[in-house]
């Protein structure tokens, strides 16, 4: 397939994975900040919700104070953040006009429906509680339709794939930033300074990316911070854990190697990151730094984007 | 201006034969029924991402063509004149260019003047003497075609160079399938659902004779802002092809080639949706974004092969226009079936004396414009506009030419006061490929929505209806 092609497939899925991400740790961050301060410390939950958006140096730019006004109409309605929601499914939609051909109808209909939809909220301004909800909800629907519509309709070739690709490599830089902002309240016990408080923080991460009722199923325990992130780094089973998104990018990116016929960097690279995980446990990980090795994992997630583009994207 | 020829209730308001089943049914139908028909057929559009950008309009960047559920419907023996008349003009314009472009022997015989042609910014001396495959220059023409009465087709404009509206007959089809079963039943309608099929097989039968028996087509696109992108990206699904834009493109050693996943794929015909000017900036506009470097080295070279062919806005340029007919006569010793509108050449004085006394009543036209910009129309116009044109016309006559202003045949049509006549027109999609011309029975019918206008161009607010061909 055009290489450009593939490049719109793989960014149209990034964006639309990153709207959904971007919906739920504001829906989260709602979540936290909605309780008595006696229950969240004096961490500013928003401007943690900006980092882990990657979004804190440029919001800076244009606002003086992470609150929640703020912080809401950055990451959610800014045209001048390249990555708001808005400008997610702008993109996304724009990726997806230009790849037309490459999509089912069920795909197209999903990201054209939204965009439609989405063009009347932008145009309202500031948002209601109420309607702030349902946006966000919304946001994660389209992702859910997307990516179901995806599963569901499309063929099982290179155009699967290389979209396949860009939700995993999306998701995983998500959970990694995630787990980046928040590690220090993951720290063992001994270790971190905090105390009961910290219960509402571990729920709302879990929440940012749809375990907590996996975590449950999982443990059958009550929160407990080491276990959050092995839950969130090495269990292959949750979808959203760096391990599983290392799973898939492996296997897609063999998909493609024996389709092509041809293997190279970027199947060599991801198998060395999904072998790292493979072969660590949370003691090692604990011992060496959670913080050391998450920043070296976002590094090494942001070097597999760019081998696969120089690979076949341009 | 007389009354305008209506195609359902004739001259007399007698009913039109190819009307009746469809007046019947609108007869028994509520107006409700229609308006809620209607209105799902909006939705169907939407929904479906048929959009087209209008040009400096920030405002409304992607909209929708109004889509006018009232079919029109032409009888097969009207059919079979047009097809033939097109046929005819076709071979013609392709004569003409082949001519243009090699012997010249049309000009040697003074049938069109030399300055026509070489003062003409379109000509392309690039293609003097370069072969093109099967001499087949026009493989795509969308030929614009008017009505005034029952008797004749008129032709209102050759589009020779890179005609859009196709997929919107495909589609208006589609639509008119799934809203109005009932309606299809009735009828015997020819199908155009075979015209992607037709233009594949018209594409690659043009291929280099070097190229393999599987011949590589790809759609060259200038990209998402362009105005017919919706139908680019249609086109090349239906017909299993890439939709490429330039930068999806590279020459080496005089060969096109499409940047894939894996690697590099020779491609053989381009069915090109950009113009001339920006399709290779090493040979013409420099600054083109657009285009593919070294790709007219490639063509001249012979390997490749473009759709259509470079420099076929020599044909339908308005000017040429003008001597279609006495075309037509000299390359096939004919007369032509289709007519031409009487045409008032502005750089000959004495036609420019009588343009400049009438300008009240015809419809003068730049030479090199499209889409309805740029034209005045005399009935419609303000004093001032007028006067502006005269001061235009005067200093620069060669780059205008005048028609009469026709009354063009209307048909029945949705309006917010229930069914209204409106003014129409046709565009029928010509395909030629190596052996042969072929032409899918319908086309793009165009209405001007608003009561008593002329322009039907979807940039000024025209709209579109499905075209059925009966199949008797």
């Amino acid at each position: 397939m055009l290489s450009r092609t593939a490049e719109n497939l793989y960014w149209l899925a990034r964006y639309v994975e990153r709207a959904e991400y971007l919906a739920r740790t504001i829906d989260a961050t709602l979540r936290v900040t909605a309780l008595p301060a006696a229950y969240i410390g004096k961490t500013n939950e928003w401007d943690s919700a900006l980092l882990t958006a990657g979004a804190a140096a440029s919001f800076y730019e244009h606002y003086q104070e992470a609150n929640e006004h703020n912080v809401i109409e950055y990451l959610s309605f800014s045209p001048t953040n390249p990555s708001s929601i808005r400008n997610c499914i702008e993109a996304a939609r724009l990726n997806a006009r230009s790849v037309r051909t490459a999509l089912t109808s069920e795909m197209w209909d999903t990201i054209n429906g939204a965009w439609i939809e989405l063009q009347e909220v932008w145009s309202k301004g500031t948002l209601s509680r109420d309607d702030l909800a349902k946006f966000l909800r919304f946001v994660q629907e389209t992702s859910l339709r997307f990516d179901g519509s995806a599963y569901r309709t499309m063929l099982r070739n290179d155009a699967y794939w290389f979209s396949r690709m860009g939700v995993h490599l999306e998701r995983a830089d998500n959970t990694a930033r995630i787990l980046d902002v928040k590690y220090h309240v993951l720290l063992p016990e001994e270790e971190h300074v905090g105390g009961p408080l910290d219960f509402y923080q571990w729920s709302s991460i879990l929440r940012s990316v749809s375990a907590l009722t996996a975590y449950h199923w999982v443990y059958r325990e009550t929160l407990k911070p080491w276990l959050i992130a092995d839950l969130l780094i090495l269990n292959d089973a949750l979808p959203r854990s760096l391990a599983s998104c290392y799973g898939n990018l492996v296997r897609n990116l063999d998909q493609i190697g024996v389709a092509y016929g041809r293997q190279g960097p970027a199947q060599r690279h991801a198998r060395g990151i999904r072998n790292r995980l493979e072969h660590s446990n949370m003691n090692d990980i604990f011992q060496h730094g959670v913080h050391e090795f998450i920043q070296e994992f976002i590094a090494d997630n942001f070097r597999l984007g760019e081998i696969i583009t120089k690979q076949y994207l341009i | 201006m007389a009354a305008a020829f209506d195609e359902m209730n004739g001259p007399g308001g007698e009913l039109r034969p190819a009307y009746q089943e469809l007046s019947r049914w609108l007869n028994e139908t509520p107006p409700e029924a229609l308006e809620y028909r209607r209105q799902e057929a909006e939705l169907l559009f939407r929904r479906i991402g048929i959009t087209f950008a209008v040009y400096g309009d920030a405002e409304a960047q992607e909209r929708l063509i109004p889509f006018d559920v009232i079919p029109r419907i032409l009888s097969g023996r009207e059919w079979t004149i047009l097809e033939k008349g097109l046929k005819q003009r076709v071979r013609a314009l392709n004569m003409f260019l082949r001519d243009i472009y090699h012997g010249r022997e049309i000009l040697s015989a003074e049938v069109v003047p030399d300055d026509l042609i070489f003062q003409n910014p379109v000509f392309r001396p690039e293609m003097n003497g370069q072969h093109v495959p099967h001499d087949v220059y026009v493989h795509i023409a969308g030929i614009d075609i008017v009505r005034v009465d029952a008797a004749d087709f008129i032709v209102l404009e050759d589009n020779a160079r890179t005609p859009s509206g196709v997929s919107y007959m495909l589609e208006n089809r589609e639509i008119m399938m799934r809203l109005f079963p009932d309606l299809f039943a009735r009828h015997r309608i020819a199908p155009v659902e075979q015209y992607p099929d037709e233009l594949l097989a018209a594409l690659r039968s043009v291929a280099p004779q070097s190229a393999s028996a599987e011949p590589t087509v790809a759609l060259l696109t200038p990209g998402v802002y362009n105005s017919a992108y919706y139908e680019h990206t249609f086109l090349a699904d239906k017909l299993g092809i890439e939709v490429v834009e330039g930068r999806d493109l590279i020459v080496k050693n005089d060969e096109v080639f499409m940047r894939t996943t894996e690697g590099l794929k020779q491609v053989d015909v381009i069915y090109r949706r950009v113009d001339d000017d920006f399709i290779d900036p090493l040979t013409f506009r420099p600054d083109s974004a657009l285009g593919v470097p070294g790709l007219m080295s490639a063509y001249a070279a012979g390997n490749v092969t473009l759709a259509n062919a470079v420099g076929t806005g020599i044909a339908d340029d308005k000017a040429i226009y003008s001597y279609m007919p006495d075309i037509v006569k000299f390359y096939l010793g004919e007369e032509p079936i289709l007519k031409n509108v009487q045409t008032w050449r502005c750089r000959e004085p004495k036609d420019l004396a009588y343009v400049l006394d009438h300008l009240d009543e015809l419809v003068v036209k730049e030479v090199h414009g499209s889409g309805g910009y740029g034209m005045l129309i005399g009935p419609a116009a303000t004093r001032a506009t007028i006067e502006a044109f005269r001061d235009k016309l005067k200093r620069e006559p060669e780059g205008f030419i005048a028609q009469p202003t026709l009354a063009l045949s209307t048909c029945p049509t949705c309006t917010a006061k229930g069914l209204a006549p409106r003014h129409v027109d046709l565009r029928p999609f010509v395909l030629t490929g190596s052996k042969r011309t072929t032409i899918v029975p319908g086309g793009l019918t165009r209405v001007a929505l608003k009561e008593g206008s002329l322009v039907v161009n979807s940039s000024q607010g025209g709209g579109t209806k499905d075209t059925w061909i009966l199949d008797e």
